[in-house]
């Protein structure tokens, strides 16, 4: 689970050419929607809804994945199993490393941003 | 093209968006399936690519609720997701997706995406465009048709079809089937019925029938007989028609008057006469069809059949025997046959075979290009008067006129002075509301003097089946040797106050009624006739008639006045 890169730098690269002038806001709207999706997950697992952890944790691997952010995307990919197994025992140690993951990954975003 | 996202993501919305515009297609963009759905409906795009997961309306229930929309319209709906189950792939596909495009996007994948998709599109558009057409076309084609056979029907028009004697089954679009069925009485009484079967259907079929309409209507109202007719509907066809194309046809002449009828049958279905004392004869085609064979080699020899009242004939198009049951069989002639044999007396030929018909084949409604007539001899016959259908020519001719003309030799025997004589007769205006008067004179003074005084037949023959044969066996033959006779009309016509008078004087060469002292019987029996019938007909017309000569001159006086005001000629 290591080896898994925290950033796809080929694929921000692609995505930087396509979208151009438009890359910064990219980068900001992907890390305004992922706070928002991490609250919404943290919300579903303390009122036990494991349906709406796995779909909230459906869209931000699809996003991670989209922007070329595959560590974080394969944490919440485990989330999402969790939440359609049904056990949320496991979900609040998973979301801490998703939180941490994230403000790494917003970090060094920022710096590839530069 | 014009393209809809919807996704709940800003930042996938983003990149798709901005991945699809650089290819070139204008993108609308919506963040939840409701959204979508709404602006499905305002803009109509070309295609829809959707997040399946999305909040207020999932991308599931949108693609049900805009493949609803679209209804005949192809609108695909591409469902974007990372990678899931087989069964929720199998899901979406199952809500109306058409494909799916997996994150992360690729930019070669969704290019090649989009041009198969746009591909499609406009496979699917052409073909919406020809069934467009083709509907188009189909209902112009149709009011053409409904068109076409107003026109139609005012040349063609049904005749004396509804006559109480005939009963007929012809489809309303028979025209364009290649079906043809006519009916007109004759000037001087008798009915002509023409059934014909055009080769090809459509506009073709319906073209070569306008002719023959007028062919027949023209010149039966004018008086002419059965192989004028045919001769005249044969060469037109035949200039007319291109190779291949031709009219199977049968015409049929009855004469109730003189119990006889002749019948004419090439390429149809065998034809019946059905007769009251339970025989059955069938009239099968004895000629190739109309427009085949050029003028010299055509042959109008009829069928002559002895007919009394309350036979019937039977005329069809093959579409009757072909008619087909819900296994193909075919119905068949030998069903035809059965059918009429066994008739019980007070059956109507008609009804029998269209209810065995109907029973065979299980359906209410026959076939469209299956035509069937049948006429009742001797009912409905009679001298009728066909000026109301004649059309007034808008030439007026003169009212003082006279004139000899004399058929001689072998124009005797293959020439009939009749038409011309009634078309000279309708040069008078106010002469032309007698017109079934004035033929029936001339055809019973012509008849007379042609049979009785050129030939010296006796109508006594025609009482038995035998001697009605032998009668029309020694016309022929005598008929071969007419050398040195002559029949002779010597017409005059003097105009008076809304009136006038036409005298009639008819002449043979024949030795009249004087010097047949050596054949007695045939005199007796000629003089019987003419006193009989033929006279009787022609003083019931005729204001005088007198005998002259030695009774091989016949002269008669006709007056006629226009109608008072407001009254027609009937």
């Amino acid at each position: 689970m290591n080896d898994i890169p925290r950033l796809d730098e080929e694929a921000l690269a692609e995505l930087q050419d396509v979208m151009e002038d438009e890359f910064g806001v990219l980068i900001e709207t992907y890390l305004a929607d992922s706070r928002t999706r991490i609250s919404g997950l943290k919300e579903a697992a303390d009122t036990g809804d494991a349906e709406r952890l796995r779909k909230a944790a459906h869209s931000l691997k699809g996003s991670c994945i989209n922007i070329g952010v595959p560590k974080l995307g394969n944490l919440c990919f485990e989330l999402e199993v969790l939440g359609s197994e049904g056990r949320l025992e496991g979900a609040e140690r998973l979301l801490t490393a998703v939180e941490q993951e994230f403000e790494e990954v917003a970090r060094e975003l920022e710096n590839f941003n530069q | 093209m014009n393209l809809l996202i919807a996704e709940d993501s800003h930042g996938d919305r983003m990149i798709l968006a901005t991945l699809l515009r650089r290819l070139g297609h204008q993108v609308y963009e919506a963040s939840d399936g409701l959204e979508a759905v709404a602006m499905f409906v305002k803009l109509e795009p070309d295609i829809v690519l959707m997040d399946a997961l999305m909040p207020t309306m999932s991308g599931m229930d949108a693609a049900r609720r805009i493949k609803a929309l679209a209804g005949t319209r192809f609108v695909p709906v591409i469902f974007i997701t990372s990678l899931a189950s087989e069964r929720e792939q199998a899901r979406c596909l199952e809500a109306g997706g058409d494909d799916f495009l997996l994150k992360p996007y690729s930019r070669v994948i969704l290019e090649a995406k989009i041009s198969a998709y746009s591909r499609m599109l406009n496979l699917h558009r052409s073909v919406m465009q020809q069934r467009d057409q083709i509907r188009t076309q189909n209902e112009q084609m149709l009011s053409e048709q409904r068109l076409a056979r107003r026109v139609f029907d005012n040349v063609a028009h049904t005749g004396c079809l509804d006559a109480s004697n005939i009963r007929y089954h012809a489809s309303p679009l028979s025209i364009f089937n290649g079906d043809v069925l006519f009916a007109a009485e004759r000037p001087g009484g008798g009915t002509l019925i023409f059934m014909g079967d055009f080769t090809g259907h459509g506009l073709p079929a319906a073209i070569g029938a306008m002719p023959v309409a007028e062919v027949f209507y023209g010149m039966a109202a004018k008086g002419f007989g059965a192989a004028d007719l045919l001769t005249e509907i044969n060469q037109k066809l035949r200039n007319i028609l291109p190779v291949g194309m031709f009219c199977c046809g049968a015409l049929f002449e009855a004469d109730g008057k003189q119990g006889s009828i002749r019948v004419w049958n090439g390429g149809l279905p065998d034809g019946w006469l059905v007769r009251a004392n339970g025989e059955r004869v069938a009239i099968p085609s004895m000629h190739l069809p109309l427009g085949v064979q050029p003028p010299e080699r055509f042959d109008v020899t009829m069928e002559l059949f002895p007919a009394a009242t309350g036979d019937y004939v039977v005329l069809m198009t093959d579409g009757f025997p072909e008619s087909c049951d819900a296994q193909g069989e075919r119905f068949g002639e030998d069903s035809v046959r059965q059918v009429l044999e066994g008739l019980d007396a007070g059956d109507h030929p008609f009804d029998a075979l269209m209810a065995r018909l109907q029973a065979f084949t299980g359906h209410p409604d026959p076939a469209d290009d299956m035509t069937l007539c049948c006429l009742e001899v001797g009912i409905g016959g009679g001298v009728t008067d066909v000026a109301e259908s004649t059309p007034e020519s808008a030439l007026s001719g003169s009212g003082s006129w006279h004139c000899v003309y004399e058929v001689r030799d072998r124009a005797l025997a293959d020439f009939n002075p009749l038409p011309l004589l009634l078309h000279i007769c309708m040069e008078v205006p106010g002469l032309r509301r007698k017109s079934g008067d004035v033929y029936t004179i001339l055809s019973e003074l012509y008849s007379n003097a042609l049979e009785h005084g050129v030939l010296k037949l006796s109508s006594e023959w025609k009482k038995t089946a035998e001697g009605f044969s032998l009668y029309y066996e020694e016309r022929m033959r005598r008929l071969s040797d007419t050398q040195g006779h002559y029949v002779r009309f010597t017409l005059d016509h003097e105009p008076r106050v809304e009136a006038g008078r036409l005298r009639i004087r008819c002449e043979d060469s024949g030795q009249g009624f004087e010097r047949q002292e050596n054949t007695m019987g045939a005199r007796a029996a000629s003089v019987h006739e003419y006193a009989g019938r033929g006279m009787g007909i022609l003083k019931r017309l005729a204001k005088e008639v007198s005998i002259c000569g030695s009774g091989n001159c016949i002269e008669i006086v006709y007056d006629w006045e226009f109608p008072a005001q407001g009254a027609t000629s009937q």
